[in-house]
């Protein structure tokens, strides 16, 4: 590959991470990507109708509630990221 | 394998409601989605009942759904946000009476996803611009207008991202006639996603953002963002804007953000006011569990405007903005009334409030007050500091009200949901059905049911009256053409006739001008002021001024069959003649001159009704001894020739000629149809073609062991054939397309329809001696619905081998058991708190019961009578225990007597998954079954969420691991244990020594059990995960599963590898042979794979019709019944799906998703047909109908005849 072509071909995947968020890359952390999955999830559950009754009903709330909650948790679903010198 | 899908009962939960002048007339409709389905309800002001104008499957997942108007117009849009990745305007086209897809514009990819638009959507109130949004980032502003036609016009979006930011609701900004305004609550991540210390994330602020859509620039900003409350989840638009004529302004403008305990009040450059959330003064409540608004609704009147707002309890406040101006004075708030918690509030312009029940059934509630002078206290934001804004970081001093029943509001409607839907049982216990009733448990907390679902019409019977003998047939009649209600009943006995009269009371008339001297064969009021007679000797002609004309059979002869309408009458002689007589403009009855000989004994006898501004109808359809119809020309060119004939399979005993409306033949006119009933009990539908009086399209329905009558009614204004036989079936017109569905009633012997003051379009009929007036209102309910109420959420249920009681257990999470509750109220009321009795007294059906926090339990095990329809006996579980699963086990170790397993858990966590202890409780059944007796309980370490029979010993799956136990004094005693399986075990089923077991997240495993080692093996699974809710074994090698995510597929283990582990003893082979993609060492494979759109909550294998073939009958948590049906033939699954190909290119889904993407939604669909879209032909313009009859080598009658062939077959429906 050309160094050229390599760096069209970057600032397009750049372009398309920023479009797409929740787009993986080569360097993408555990926890980027744990977080990823927990808000695709959470969205998704919030997104299907009968997939939030269902978790209404097995844990008491309204549905309200749990769309609420789920939306809340969409902020940090896995807790604070790992330090630098963590990682 | 190849199933044909058919949804027996669409999804009835409504997730969303708008409410618009949609048909453009001044009378207010309602828009509901049912998830996967759109549905138009109209309001009857007077009666204040709601009835289905249109319903239409849109085939994709309605996400979001909003009411429109343009500046100056009068009509309202509907838009609807999906997973098609597509926003979609609609408009109701009240001609066709069905929706029109106007706009759809496409802006991202199909299906839920996060950064798609869809989830929310926003309408500038004066209708010039919408926005839809995702869950996160992105927001898409569209502007709407006019072009030089009127016609609605829609921009290309403009963006209003904002990355890294989490939607939590938006709303349209009411600015009059400024530039369009939308507030949207958003929190950013972007810093909490890089902070390790987590400082960020306790930092990160709730932001409350305006965009402003720049009309002249074609643009959006963001005009203003400023944090607001954490805790924030919903906003509600607050009206503003000036009046054009005056200079008054509507309302401050702004939002109201409610928040959890508060609602605040916000508007750009403007003090905020805060008030609490009122919360219940109930003795049990947790001062500390945060409130919060799920449900909200503005309502403007002249020159005023209110809020309704529902707290997830279900309570309704009434909030109230004192303003002057554009300065807000103060924020109010009071309690209003308590209804059921909703999906959505709707309040029409007519008094009525509609709520959405997010689970059971549905309301429509009339005001009675709006709550504005009664001594309820009201909190406002001047009575705290700075309008309770001094310091938003605290909560306000919490606000209390006294719950009480409804004042403010009453019932009008209600609409029967069966969502949710937690497990269904199909059987046939009631007594004198030869069809299965289905058994489901539905609803949620204390207003759960159990529901038996019947397949026919429900009947509201008015009168019930014993007669001196047996009638064989009865009629009623009006006196005058004109008269609105009927006058006379006649009944006809064995040796006479008795005419009765309808006026206040019902009584026996003398004068009529009737023969009471001999039975009757008809009844006819004729000509302008007439009445007829038929009897076996003759003919009379009553005349308005009661002279009779009598016609008289020849000597020797009687009359056997007769059959007549406004102008005509055609009588049968016992000579095989007929004898044809029509009403000259005199209104004198001439005989035509020739008599008609049929060589055979006529059975049977039908003309049709005169049609509109004709002198007479021109066919008459004879059946005759010979097993033949013939269609006989009434025309006076043609008079008595015959045109056709049709051979039967057996002597007919009745024919009816109709004109109904049936969309799929004709969409324009009725259709003349000719009934057949024969003496064996099936009915034969034809068409009768009007130019050439062929006989075409028959279809064959088995109505019943009687021969069959055939009697037309009147049903709601259209013309309705009712067929009596050993059942009685109606056949009507609804929503333009025709409908055959069982009554659930008794047998009758003859029917007529009638009318009175009262009953306008009621049916009369005999049975046995006695006479019965009803009347059948809700044609569009073709399942009929009886409840028996529950305390808590049921979970599961079922039945008993040897007596008919059902076994349910119920088990309700953050709810307080009624032990406990009495237990702290005690607590309570010896410290001397005083306590409100009142409060404990109200119903919990509407109330609730008291809410715990989360890991507290209410739970019961309850048996029921579903013959008497009532609760027998209930066991209230303490401790803290929740049941979740039963079984009825015959222990081999006490020689097969049965027990009954209770699988339960104490301090149970939903997430993550804990208890502080399972038990397996043991009861005996006692007094037949009508209670139990508790024999011991066994300690376990986790949640048992599946119990079964197997083998004379219980297989129990208990967290991962699936067990064998068997029965001991003391104890249950574990006998065998496999730990290998992947989540949690959810379900199990058997045949022979073959488990299957189904695990939450990764699909089902094929276990076997080898006794003389003693071990339970897995040597099948599945390649895929699948989040399992319920499955059933089809046959020994096969397996019908269901997801979590709506779908529900077809596994199967080849046969070799079924026989090879069959026929190893020990079960050594299976225990080393090597694994497969880190797995068991088989996989099945997947036969059949679709996406129904519900979460499937319980399959059967069921047979619906008597003799019919079995089917997989499934049920959906939000309300949906469907059925899978096997093909039979390989033709028929090219047939019909070829069918089905070209419908999926027609594009009919209103919501623009592509059929084969939605039902393929996780899968590719595989090895299924989707019936609910090929029934759709049905509904298609002529020209389409015809051409792709063409493709398919058919004619459009053919393609017609099979579906409803296919439907009929497996599901009588």
């Amino acid at each position: 590959m050309s160094s050229e072509l390599r760096y069209t071909a970057n600032t397009q995947l750049e372009h398309l991470h920023a479009r797409y968020s929740g787009t993986g890359h080569a360097d993408l952390t555990k926890y980027e990507w744990l977080t990823h999955q927990h808000r695709d999830s959470l969205s998704s559950i919030v997104g299907h109708p009968a997939l939030t009754s269902y978790v209404a009903i097995a844990d008491g709330e309204a549905i309200g509630r749990v769309r609420f909650e789920m939306t809340e948790r969409m902020l940090q679903p896995c807790g604070p990221p790992l330090g630098k010198d963590e990682d | 394998m190849h199933l044909y899908n058919l949804t027996l009962q669409s999804p009835t939960a409504i997730t969303h409601a708008i409410v618009g002048n949609f048909s453009g007339a001044r009378q207010q409709e309602l828009i509901v989605s049912h998830g996967t389905r759109l549905e138009l309800l109209r309001p009857d002001i007077q009666t204040g009942k709601l009835s289905t104008v249109v319903a239409t499957d849109v085939f994709g997942s309605i996400r979001s759904l909003a009411a429109f108007r343009l500046t100056g117009g009068t009509k309202d849009y509907a838009i609807v946000g999906s997973d098609s990745g597509r926003i979609i305007i609609l408009d109701y086209d009240p001609k066709t009476s069905s929706f029109a897809k106007l706009h759809q514009e496409t802006y991202g990819k199909s299906g839920a996803r996060r950064i798609v638009p869809g989830q929310y959507l926003a309408t500038d109130p004066k209708g010039r611009a919408v926005m839809i949004s995702a869950v996160e980032k992105a927001k898409l502003v569209y502007i709407l207008n006019r072009d030089a036609a009127a016609n609605l016009t829609i921009s290309s979006p403009l963006e209003a991202h904002k990355n890294s930011a989490i939607i939590h609701h938006i709303v349209g900004v009411d600015v009059g006639f400024e530039n369009p305004l939308f507030a949207a609550l958003e929190v950013d991540y972007s810093e909490s996603d890089q902070d390790p210390t987590g400082e960020a994330f306790n930092n990160a602020a709730k932001m409350l953002t305006y965009y402003e859509l720049d009309l002249g620039l074609n643009h959006v900003v963001r005009k203003w963002s400023e944090p607001t409350d954490l805790r924030a989840n919903l906003l509600v638009q607050v009206p503003g804007g000036q009046l054009a004529s005056s200079d008054r302004y509507d309302g401050p403008s702004g939002v109201l953000i409610c928040c959890e305990d508060h609602i605040i009040y916000r508007n750009m450059d403007a003090p905020q006011h805060r008030v609490p959330i009122p919360r219940r003064k109930h003795p049990l409540e947790d001062p500390k569990a945060g409130l919060i608004i799920t449900s909200a609704v503005m309502h403007k009147m002249k020159g005023a405007f209110f809020f309704l707002l529902q707290s997830e309890v279900g309570d309704l406040y009434k909030v109230t903005i004192e303003h002057e101006e554009e300065e807000v004075k103060s924020l109010r708030i009071k309690y209003f009334d308590t209804v059921p918690v909703a999906s959505s509030l709707c309040i029409l312009k007519s008094g009525f409030l509609f709520v959405a029940s997010e689970f059971g059934n549905h309301y429509l509630y009339q005001f009675q007050r709006l709550g504005d002078d009664d001594d309820e206290p009201e909190f406002s934001s001047t009575n705290y500091p700075s309008f309770g804004m001094a310091d938003p970081a605290t909560a306000l001093p919490i606000a209390y009200f006294k719950p009480r029943p409804l004042e403010n509001l009453v019932i009008a409607d209600e609409l029967e949901s069966l969502d949710p839907i937690l497990d269904a049982k199909v059987l046939n216990i009631l007594p004198n059905s030869d069809t299965p009733q289905l058994f489901a448990a539905c609803g949620r907390g204390a207003r759960s049911t159990l529901r038996t679902l019947r397949h026919g019409l429900e009947v509201e019977e008015t009168v019930s009256s014993e007669l001196p003998g047996i009638p064989n047939a009865v009629w009623t009649t009006k006196v005058k053409e004109d008269d609105p209600y009927d006058s006379y009943i006649i009944l006809s006995f064995v040796n006479g006739t008795l005419v009765l009269s309808i006026g206040e009371t019902i009584e026996e008339v003398q004068d009529t001008g009737f023969l009471s001297s001999a039975p009757t064969i008809a009844v006819q009021q004729i000509g302008s002021d007439a009445l007829l007679q038929v009897h076996p000797q003759g003919i009379r002609h009553v005349l308005a001024d009661r002279r009779v004309n009598e016609w008289r059979v020849p000597q020797g002869k009687t009359i056997v069959q007769a059959t007549t309408n406004k102008r005509q009458v055609v009588v049968a002689l016992s000579s095989a003649e007929l004898v044809y007589f029509e009403l000259d403009l005199d209104g004198q009855l001439n005989e035509y001159q020739d008599r008609k000989a049929m060589g055979s004994t006529v059975l049977a006898l039908s003309i049709g009704e005169v049609p509109e501004g004709r002198q007479r109808t021109p066919y008459l359809a004879v059946g005759c001894e010979d097993q033949t119809v013939r269609i006989i020309s009434l025309d006076p060119e043609s008079t008595l020739e015959t045109i056709s004939l049709q051979a039967l399979t057996a002597p007919p005993s009745a024919i009816c000629i109709a004109d109904m409306l049936d969309a799929s033949i004709n969409k324009a006119q009725p259709t003349m149809f000719v009934n057949i009933g024969l003496q064996n009990g099936v009915l034969l539908r034809t068409v009768l073609d009007p130019i050439n009086g062929q006989l075409t399209d028959t279809r064959t329905r088995f109505l019943g062991t009687r021969p069959i009558r055939l009697i037309r009614v009147q049903i709601q204004r259209n013309s309705a054939i009712l067929a009596l036989s050993s059942r009685t079936w109606l056949n009507y017109t609804y929503q333009n397309m025709m409908h055959f569905t069982p009554l659930i009633y008794e047998t009758l012997d003859y029917a007529w329809s009638f009318s009175a003051e009262l009953s306008p379009e009621g049916l009369i009929g005999i049975a046995g001696s006695v006479l019965r007036i009803f009347q059948v209102s809700k044609l569009g309910m073709k399942l009929k619905q009886d409840s028996i109420p529950l305390s808590y959420t049921p979970r599961k249920f079922i039945t008993h081998p040897s007596n008919p009681f059902l076994y349910l257990i119920e088990a309700d999470h953050r709810v307080v058991s009624t032990e406990t509750a009495q237990k702290r109220l005690a607590e309570l009321r010896s410290k001397g708190k005083p306590i409100d009795e009142d409060v404990l007294n109200l119903s919990p059906e509407v109330f609730g019961r008291a809410r715990g926090s989360a890991g507290t339990w209410a739970s019961n095990i309850r048996i029921i009578d579903p013959i008497e329809a009532k609760t027998i006996h209930v066991i209230e579980l303490d401790n803290n225990e929740a049941a979740f699963s039963l079984a009825v086990v015959p222990f081999s170790a006490r020689g097969g007597e049965l027990h009954l397993v209770v699988g339960t858990a104490a301090d149970t966590l939903v997430s993550p998954r804990a208890c502080r202890s399972g038990y397996l409780r043991t009861y005996k059944f006692i007094d037949d079954g009508r209670s139990l007796e508790l024999v011991h309980i066994t300690e376990i370490d986790d949640v048992p969420l599946a119990l079964m029979g197997f083998q004379g010993r219980l297989a129990a799956g208990v967290g991962k691991a699936l067990r064998l136990y068997d029965i001991g004094k003391k104890k249950m005693l574990r006998k065998v244990e496999n730990k290998s399986f992947a989540t949690t075990i959810v379900s199990l089923c058997t045949q022979g020594s073959r488990m299957l077991v189904g695990d939450m997240q990764e699909s089902v495993f094929y276990v076997a059990y080898k006794a003389p080692e003693n071990r339970l093996l897995v040597f099948a699974d599945d390649m895929q995960p699948r989040w399992v809710t319920t499955q059933t074994m089809v046959d020994y090698t096969t397996v019908a599963v269901a997801d979590r995510f709506g779908n529900i597929f077809v596994n199967r283990l080849d046969i070799k590898v079924s026989d090879q582990v069959d026929d190893d003893p020990t079960g050594a082979g299976i225990l080393h042979e090597k694994g497969i993609l880190m797995g068991a060492p088989h996989k099945t494979k997947m036969l059949a794979h679709f996406h129904v759109g519900d979460l499937v909550t319980s399959i059967h294998k069921v047979s619906l019709v008597a003799g019919g073939r079995e089917v997989l009958l499934y049920t959906g948590l939000h309300g949906t019944i469907g059925i899978l049906v096997p093909f039979v033939s390989k033709e028929d699954v090219d047939f019909i799906s070829t069918l089905e190909q070209h419908l999926r290119s027609e594009q009919l889904s209103l919501i623009g998703r592509d059929h084969l993407t939605w039902r393929g939604y996780y899968v590719p669909v595989k090895g299924v047909v989707d019936g609910d879209l090929c029934e759709m032909y049905a509904k298609l313009p002529g020209s389409k109908q015809s051409s792709i009859a063409g493709e398919l080598d058919r004619t459009v009658g053919e393609v017609l005849k099979k579906l409803e062939q296919l439907r009929v077959t497996a599901s009588g429906f």
